[in-house]
């Protein structure tokens, strides 16, 4: 048993799994370099991340499991929970070791838990195709900036490119600091150099940058949001189920007016 | 965009909010370099304060109209601001909304002014002009507006997703008593009509890819609940057969906001929000567990249960199917049980594949027990009282371990997943 570190990216945690098979020595803990937990006994082991030892595990997971449930790990990945890559280690080992490759005993722990991580990440997703909110700059980008609870960005690329083809787009993970980048030709992963700080102002107020109709158009929105509620049914308790407010930063309709 | 279109959209979207409408989902429209796309799945981009989904632009061509129904608020009798858009400000709106991922797409409606042919003639070149020269491919349902002629419907479903013409109300006395105008006969014929263009494109489709799309995510209606003296038992009836005869992919209730007085119309001071919540629930059963209407509803029981959902209503009085054996059960018995939805039972069935699946197991899938634990059996539960007990004595228990919840919130969670078809 050892501890192991490595970078957080998923190639970085396939890499680990392949490091742990290539030296026997299963984790007993795996954490992120930068948020170490001191150890009582002995150094953790750094893991390198490895763009060829990532791909074999992958390549080796295909082949076991089917697409969906590869996927499944992935997605659970991304949840960033806790405790995820322990899990997930059991997982693939499973799949290794014993050939348990159906991931849908339900009655296992470790595949519910699987499970319910992909049903919230799932969630999450769903939210993003439906928060997202872009503004139109003077050259024609519209962008957005996101803070969802997981790491969605790898997740929600591909809907936003099936739907805006005609439109450049940008959409920001502020926590992350990255995002994706339409160019009307092809999506690319940008990161953010700069402080997060200064984009959330720049998103919210009207700068040079700002297309005028923009505005407008935030308005009219508001104006809608506001015309469509019927007052006989007011639920807030629904409403707030809905649209957790945590969600309302970039949300225009639920900012009375625009600055 | 000036001041005029502000105006306009504060008239015209407060004049659609009662058509509940707001489904986005069920279509198959490919973006090909223009903009938008339709993938089946529905998103609700917003809720509005009372819980309601928002998916699409839902809003008037106007508010002008020529008839007097006695439950709507554009009624001609009715002293309120009129106003009307023009082809521009719809598209602009739609489009730029769109843009923006505020909406997925347009629901258009109009009251009837001129006559039918004029207003269906407008909502169609809308549409026409989204598809054509903007080349939209998000989602557009349209209101078939009856009366009109057989062409201008037919068009439509060339460019809509979807199109609705309403009931309106559960039976054709109360719409004559409460639109003199409307009758029965008027709306079935576009309904009939689309059904049948719908099932000639879908042959068309299956001989050829290319076949153009027509109508992809099917026809809806609605009615108004708690205005007229109708029975659950005649509502839900009425609905099986839209879903069985006409092929309807969604109907929908609309408790009674009373807007208006009339003396035709009962004095009530709240929407009937539990009832409404009600036929929802039995409606899903209907379409998705495989319940006939006689089993929630009868000539002894014609109205649902307002204290228990129509599923454990269902389960109490035919108490002799229960208990159903967890490892054993065909997909269809469990399905019936109160308090497993379509994904638990989805669960179970794959689970029970590896071997026997306990009450802990289930308790971990996370099922509603608190109903589910009466009416099943498996190795651990240790409820199995069925047979001991009385229609309302195991109704009382049921209740007092739920009713504490239900009690703390006042309202019921209506529309819980709107944009569904």
């Amino acid at each position: 048993m050892i501890s192991y570190i490595y970078d957080g990216s998923f190639e970085g945690f396939l890499t680990l799994v392949f490091e742990a098979y290539e030296r026997k020595a299963y984790p007993e803990t795996i954490m992120i370099k930068g948020k170490v937990q001191p150890l009582l006994f002995g150094e953790p082991v750094e893991v390198f991340t490895d763009e060829s030892k990532s791909s074999r595990v992958w390549r080796g997971l295909i082949k076991k499991v089917s697409h969906g449930n590869a996927r499944k790990l992935y997605r659970a990945f991304l949840s960033e929970q806790s405790g995820v890559e322990m899990l997930l280690f059991r997982l693939i080992s499973d799949v290794f070791d014993r050939n348990n490759t159906k991931l849908d005993d339900f009655r296992q722990a470790e595949i519910l838990e699987l499970h319910r991580l992909d049903k919230m990440i799932g969630r999450e997703v769903h939210r993003m195709h439906a928060f997202v909110r872009f503004r139109k700059s003077k050259d024609g980008l519209y962008f957005a900036l996101i803070e969802p609870d997981f790491n969605v960005i790898p997740l929600i690329g591909s809907h936003f490119k099936k739907r805006y083809t005609d439109q450049p787009w940008l959409i920001l993970d502020i926590r992350r600091n990255y995002g994706i980048h339409y160019d009307l030709k092809e999506m690319k992963e940008v990161r953010i150099i700069e402080r997060s700080r200064g984009l959330r102002e720049l998103y919210h107020s009207t700068p040079e940058g700002i297309e005028e109709s923009d505005d407008g158009y935030q308005e009219l929105w508001r104006t809608y949001f506001n015309s469509v509620n019927i007052p006989e049914r007011k639920n807030l308790k629904l409403h707030l189920q809905h649209v957790p407010v945590r969600y309302w930063k970039y949300l225009p309709e639920k900012h009375n007016t625009s600055k | 965009m000036n001041e005029g279109t502000q105006e306009k959209l504060k008239i015209l979207a407060d004049a659609a909010k009662y058509d509940v409408s707001c489904a986005s989902s069920g279509s198959k429209r490919k973006n090909k370099g223009g903009l938008g796309n339709s993938d089946g799945m529905g998103i609700c981009h917003s809720y509005t304060e009372d819980g309601r989904c928002v998916s699409l632009l839902k809003i008037l061509l106007t508010n002008h109209c020529i008839f007097d129904c006695a439950y709507c608020v554009s009624r001609k009798s009715n002293d309120i601001k009129r106003a009307a858009f023009t082809v521009k400000e719809v598209v602009d709106l739609t489009i730029n909304f769109y843009r923006r991922n505020y909406i997925e797409g347009l629901f258009l409606s109009s009251g009837i002014f001129k006559n039918a042919d004029y207003t269906m003639e407008r909502l169609v070149r809308i549409a026409k002009e989204l598809r054509t020269i903007h080349k939209f491919n998000g989602y557009i349902h349209l209101k078939a507006i009856p009366g009109a002629s057989d062409e201008l419907i037919r068009e439509a479903g060339m460019y809509a997703d979807r199109l609705s013409v309403n009931m309106e109300l559960p039976s054709e006395p109360s719409l004559k008593k409460l639109a003199p105008e409307k009758n029965y006969q008027e709306i079935y014929k576009p309904m009939s009509s689309l059904r049948h263009a719908i099932i000639e494109h879908k042959e068309e489709k299956k001989k050829s890819r290319k076949a153009p799309l027509f109508a992809p995510a099917g026809q809806s209606t609605q009615m108004i609940i708690g205005a007229t003296p109708e029975h659950d038992l005649h509502i839900l009836s009425l609905a099986d057969s839209l879903y069985k005869q006409q092929q309807l992919r969604r109907v929908y209730y609309s408790g009674y906001v009373p807007v208006l007085s009339d003396s035709r119309l009962p004095s009530i001071s709240h929407p009937p929000l539990l009832r409404e919540n009600r036929l929802y629930q039995a409606d899903w059963l209907l379409r998705f567990y495989g319940f006939t209407v006689n089993e929630l509803v009868d000539e002894a029981n014609p109205d649902l249960p307002f204290d228990v959902d129509p599923k454990l209503g269902y389960a109490l009085r035919y108490r002799h199917l229960f208990p159903v054996d967890i490892n054993r059960a065909e997909k269809e018995m469990l399905l019936r049980i109160p308090g497993v939805g379509v994904k638990s039972v989805r669960l179970i069935l794959q689970s029970r594949r590896f071997g026997k699946v306990t009450y802990d197991h289930l308790r971990k899938m996370g099922l509603a027990l608190n109903r589910a634990k009466y009416f099943i059996s498996c190795p651990g539960n240790p409820f199995s009282v069925m047979g001991e007990h009385t229609e309302n004595r195991l109704k009382r228990m049921i209740l007092s371990d739920t009713t504490s919840r239900l009690h703390k919130s006042s309202q019921l969670n209506l529309f819980a997943s709107p944009a569904l078809t």
